[in-house]
């Protein structure tokens, strides 16, 4: 058990390297913050496909193909994992559907990068595979019509919020191997602050990246500076405000070196309202963003935490509140 | 602040939490959008006024040209969901372009637009009424409400 840190973390003995990634991006998101540094850009969100799902499976499966063909061939890859935010992972079934590769599927909502990438990190280090592929995706529009309402329906958002981002992001993990290193991780616990409002996705998951935040800072015994950035997966503007309080409360300011993905996605003038959400926010920051700095050193360590709203169209229409969670995972250059 | 994890203490932290919420949650413009739906809910109506007094003109008695009228302005505003702009008309307008016909249209028209991916039946034919037919429902259900007051009084 001495890869067990604290109550909910664990290191690894021998980090594993992420040795390649992938990016591609709606328009909206080509046309964003982050628009030079995605591999590739839909010029339509059908991209040639006839329905969004099978857009959004289109990208998973290039986004992967794309990330392993740098510096290898899928028949070396040991086993793909993968995500994304429709029903029964609708996305990564039809994108893995012709990779032929030992396939895990992995639900955590718009923390599935982070917990993809967790659960790579132990396959490699516990010995059970040497190369590992990740990946996840989200689709504006069939994310919106799946939980909210028709894309064409004439509905008002509220300022809270938040778009769903168009695109996919993979990365490859390789036992030894050149780049950046995953070397720690903390699992998190679904969090319910109670909050019923599924507009107010990004303040209904900040208590579970606070509470994931906290015990790895406690388990690994360092403080937010030990990072040159911690990014939150998708908390939006409000959410990110409720951390930063949430953490001040414990008694951790993280003010100075906290970004959150889902305000680095769109510019303000595209009107996101609070920021963009979806398991790919998180993905194309890391993958597109944050890992080409990590590999030329201009960021040496930083904390991904990946947060999810687990809740479903049954559960909100049947009044439950929104359970949360969050992962953390710490690269290192 | 109440611990968030564990049962003891859930609740007094949900609460505490719901209130830190409440002084962060941002407000809707509600000036700016009572004003956007009032102009644009009211250009629809006049525009709707001009095609009536376009079919009274016509010769049609007010209850023969009511038909018209409205089938014209669901036309349009099929027309327009097909297009890809009422949607954004509703980002701005709300309730401005929800509440005259129009807004039904669309709402019968956007569903049966995406859904028809899953075939005719049980993509298009079922799924059309999604939004279209809790208001069918109830607008049923107080007619006939207001019927039966007016039925005991007379």
């Amino acid at each position: 058990m001495d890869k067990k840190h604290g109550k909910q973390s664990i290191s690894f003995a021998a980090p594993p390297a992420m040795t390649a990634t992938a990016t591609v991006a709606g328009p909206m998101e080509g046309d964003g913050l982050l628009g030079g540094q995605f591999d590739r850009i839909l010029e339509d969100n059908l991209a040639g496909q006839d329905s969004w799902e099978k857009s959004e499976a289109a990208m998973l499966e290039w986004a992967i193909r794309t990330a392993v063909a740098r510096g290898g061939t899928l028949a070396d890859i040991d086993f793909i994992l993968a995500g994304d935010l429709l029903n029964q992972l609708m996305s990564a079934h039809f994108a893995v559907r012709g990779l032929g590769r030992p396939f895990l599927g992995l639900y955590g909502a718009c923390s599935t990068m982070a917990e993809s990438l967790l659960i790579g990190a132990i396959l490699i280090d516990g010995g059970f595979a040497s190369r590992v592929a990740v990946g996840v995706s989200s689709h504006h529009d069939a994310a919106e019509r799946q939980y909210r309402y028709p894309t064409e329906q004439g509905v008002q958002r509220p300022p809270l919020a938040q778009w769903t981002v168009t695109g996919a992001g993979s990365a490859v993990l390789t036992q030894g191997g050149a780049g950046p290193k995953v070397t720690a991780a903390t699992v998190g616990k679904v969090v319910d602050a109670g909050l019923k409002d599924v507009n107010a996705m990004g303040p209904a998951m900040a208590p579970a990246a606070a509470d994931t935040l906290w015990h790895h800072l406690q388990d690994f015994g360092r403080q937010p500076g030990y990072y040159d950035i911690i990014l939150t997966g998708d908390l939006g503007q409000i959410g990110k405000k409720l951390l930063i309080q949430l953490m001040q409360e414990k008694g951790v300011d993280i003010a100075a070196n906290y970004e959150d993905c889902g305000l680095m996605i769109y510019r303000d003038d595209q009107d996101p309202h609070a920021g963009a959400s979806g398991c790919a926010a998180s993905a194309l920051v890391l993958c597109a963003h944050a890992y080409p700095l990590l590999v030329i050193g201009r960021l040496k360590r930083i904390l991904l935490i990946g947060t999810g709203s687990l809740h479903s169209t049954t559960s909100y229409q049947q009044k439950e509140s929104i359970p949360c969670i969050a992962h953390a995972v710490a690269i290192e250059a | 602040m109440p611990a968030s994890d564990g049962s003891e203490g859930q609740q007094e932290f949900q609460k505490w939490y719901q209130a830190q919420f409440n002084q962060v949650k941002p407000k809707p413009p509600i000036v700016k959008n009572a004003l956007w739906a009032f102009v644009v809910g009211g250009l629809i109506c006049t525009f709707g006024q001009v095609i009536l007094n376009y079919f009274l003109g016509l010769g049609l008695s007010m209850k023969e040209a009511a038909g018209p009228t409205s089938a014209v302005l669901i036309f349009l505003a099929a027309l327009f969901t097909g297009l890809g702009v009422y949607d954004e008309l509703g980002r701005y307008a709300g309730a401005g372009s929800i509440v005259p016909i129009t807004g039904f249209a669309n709402s019968i028209v956007a569903p049966a637009m995406e859904f028809k991916r899953e075939g005719y039946v049980f993509g298009l034919g079922a799924k059309m009424f999604v939004i279209a037919g809790p208001v069918i429902v109830y607008g049923l259900v107080t007619a006939f409400v207001i019927g039966l007051i007016y039925w005991l009084r007379h």
